[in-house]
């Protein structure tokens, strides 16, 4: 504070002239920058987590392609005589034909379910009905696995339907993956139907149109960007997804495309091999680094393209 | 869309709803099938919680929670190394995951510059790692654990690491929207009487937003709690123990579930079934926690 305010008394030298400026700037506070600064950490470390990642999957992958020839790996058989079984093909062909049969299912059922919640849903029924959809990305994927494992394949599959399947086989374990990325299909196709502005329904309903003829070709176009986006998000979960398809869908190398048959996919390899008492550093171990540099590269690109659309396309109202 | 052109649209709405055409026979297949789409997943889930349920029932008694895994007396095997590992495993996973996840969210929201490349960079980065399959953070859960010098990585300390490193994504952006869902009033009230910002975000914007917060910290814990893959990665077998501390070797309910899966006896898979109807219900209660906050506490500005 100026000092002409406090002293009393005969007017001190200078009076009657402009008082110097108060002294407005912030007094320091150490505290408050010692708990900025660590904010700051705890956000810089969800960078760091990405670079870890990288660094802790690259490390025994690169020295994986030290032990091993590149073309043993992109291989669709294993090379007999060499100790490691490397070939990653029937892997990837493993993860293919889940995600098919996921995305066959999640993607009509996720689609009309957010469909019905965005455009004819109550808001107090949606209010109600959405986290109950949600409820099913609750479910962990060790219950899914279970419930594929011991329901789907012997009672359904195998007894309703009259199939011929194996006892762990990619119909049961796409089937329940798709149960599983229902609801984020669902979710995100819903935030993405709703945030049409409503003139544009209007608009196709005061021209004498439906609510069938509007949700599909009004409403759904103009979502456009936001639904593939919630279905590429969905591809990447299918994806990624472990327990299921190495409980329910085998654990063999089958380069074949009949999903009656066991596939292992590239998840359940690492979670197989995982359990099995390989000496760190030896061809074995590192190849579950190899793969998981794979899946991570193949989700990254999944993801990436997802944000991407969501950024490109996006329509502002 | 203000209060009074959103109330003025939804009575627009009310009358131009074209529910007078929707009685052909093509809008009403549609429309059965909208509903069968919705339901679809609804009677899956019944048919799980019901099939596990009967397959479960002859096991639902207090050996269930009492008793280590056995394989001498399989009719007795129970859950009490999963169950008690689980909850160890949570709360070391909480501890770690919440105070960094709503420090990261605290500073992206309110003191990071948004528009920076660095705000953009951090933001992508979220997305992305929300999207990385938990698998993967079991081997980033591997290494630093190797970094740490531990042999054996099945302990409670990595379990938690790959745990929280996996939830973190989503706490910090459930966060987010939580604390951006606070009205700028209210920071800006504050800020004119002279708080700093810090003192406006301690004091008005973060008691605004906790049942945000608590809402998206028990979804993503609750997810913690059911998975499975990057605890395998860590090698977390069968434990008869009760963990002491984080340097105990723990396992985890979905661990011990997916073991006894692969068992051929039935006693084992009537233990499972039973086992599963406990995480669910463990897993629904939260859910249902966080349903119930998000709709009582959260309020409207």
């Amino acid at each position: 504070m100026a000092p002409s305010a406090t002293v009393a008394g005969p007017p001190p030298s200078g009076a009657g002239l402009p008082a110097s400026p108060p002294d407005l700037s912030p007094r320091p506070r150490p505290g408050e920058t010692l708990i900025k600064l660590s904010l700051a950490l705890s956000a810089g470390l969800s960078v760091l987590i990405t670079f870890g990642i990288i660094a802790a999957v690259l490390g025994p992958a690169l020295s994986f392609f030290d032990q091993v020839p590149i073309g043993d790996f992109f291989s669709l058989h294993d090379q007999g005589g060499r100790g490691v079984r490397a070939a990653v093909i029937p892997l990837l062909i493993g993860t293919f034909l889940t995600t098919v049969i996921a995305l066959a299912l999640a993607v009509p059922l996720g689609l009309g379910a957010a469909m019905y919640l965005s455009e004819y849903a109550s808001p107090r029924a949606r209010k109600w009905l959405k986290p109950t959809v949600e409820l099913l990305a609750g479910v962990p994927s060790v219950v899914y696995g279970f419930f594929a494992l011991f329901f789907i394949t012997p009672v359904v599959l195998q007894g309703w339907l009259g199939l011929e399947v194996n006892f762990t086989n990619s119909w049961a374990a796409g089937l329940v993956l798709g149960v599983m990325i229902i609801p984020t299909i669902a979710s995100r196709s819903e935030d993405a139907l709703s945030a049409v502005p409503q003139a544009l329904r209007q608009g196709s309903l005061a021209m004498g149109a439906n609510r069938m003829q509007t949700t599909l070709r009004v409403v759904l176009p103009a979502a456009l960007s936001g639904v593939a986006a919630a279905i590429v998000l969905g591809l990447s979960r299918a994806v990624g997804e472990t327990m299921i398809v190495t409980m329910a869908g085998g654990a063999v190398k089958n380069n074949s495309l009949d999903p009656s048959e066991p596939h292992m996919t590239m998840t359940a390899f690492i979670a197989i091999t995982a359990q099995g008492e390989n000496p760190v550093g030896s061809a074995d171990y590192n190849m579950l680094f190899a793969v998981g540099l794979l899946l991570f590269v193949v989700t990254f690109v999944i993801n990436a393209i997802s944000i991407a659309i969501v950024r490109r396309f996006r329509q502002a109202y | 869309m203000s209060l009074a052109t959103r109330t003025a649209s939804d009575a627009v709405t009310a009358s131009l709803t074209g529910k007078s055409k929707d009685r052909d026979v093509r809008s009403m297949v549609f429309l059965g099938a909208l509903w069968f789409s919705l339901f679809f997943g609804v009677v899956v889930l019944l048919a799980l919680i019901i099939d596990t349920a009967i397959a479960g029932a002859p096991r639902f008694d207090l050996q269930l929670f009492t008793e280590y895994e056995s394989r001498i007396n399989r009719d007795g095997t129970g859950f009490r190394a999963g169950i008690l590992g689980s909850v160890w495993l949570m709360a070391t996973t909480a501890l770690m995951a919440i105070p960094l996840g709503i420090g990261a969210a605290v500073y992206l929201e309110e003191f990071a510059d948004k528009k920076s490349r660095v705000a953009r960079i951090i933001e992508i980065n979220l997305q992305n790692l929300a999207a990385v399959p938990s698998i993967i953070y079991g081997m980033l859960a591997v290494a630093i654990m190797g970094l740490l010098g531990y042999v054996y990585k099945g302990i409670v300390l990595g379990g938690a690491f790959a745990l929280a490193l996996l939830i973190l994504p989503v706490v910090i952006i459930t966060t987010r929207e939580a604390i951006r869902a606070v009205p700028s009033d209210i920071r800006h009230g504050s800020l004119a009487l002279g708080a700093t910002v810090w003192q406006t975000t301690w004091r008005n914007t973060l008691p605004s937003a906790v049942p945000g917060i608590a809402t998206g910290t028990i979804l993503g814990l609750s997810r913690a709690i059911g998975e499975a893959a990057p605890l395998l990665i860590l090698g977390l077998a069968t434990v008869r123990d009760d963990p002491t501390g984080i340097e105990s070797k723990v396992t985890a309910l979905p661990i011990q579930i997916y073991n006894l899966s692969a068992m051929s006896q039935l006693e084992y898979q009537v233990a499972a079934s039973a086992a599963i109807i406990v995480l669910l219900v463990l897993i629904l209660g939260m859910n249902a926690l966080a349903i119930f906050i998000r709709n009582k506490f959260q309020r409207s500005w």
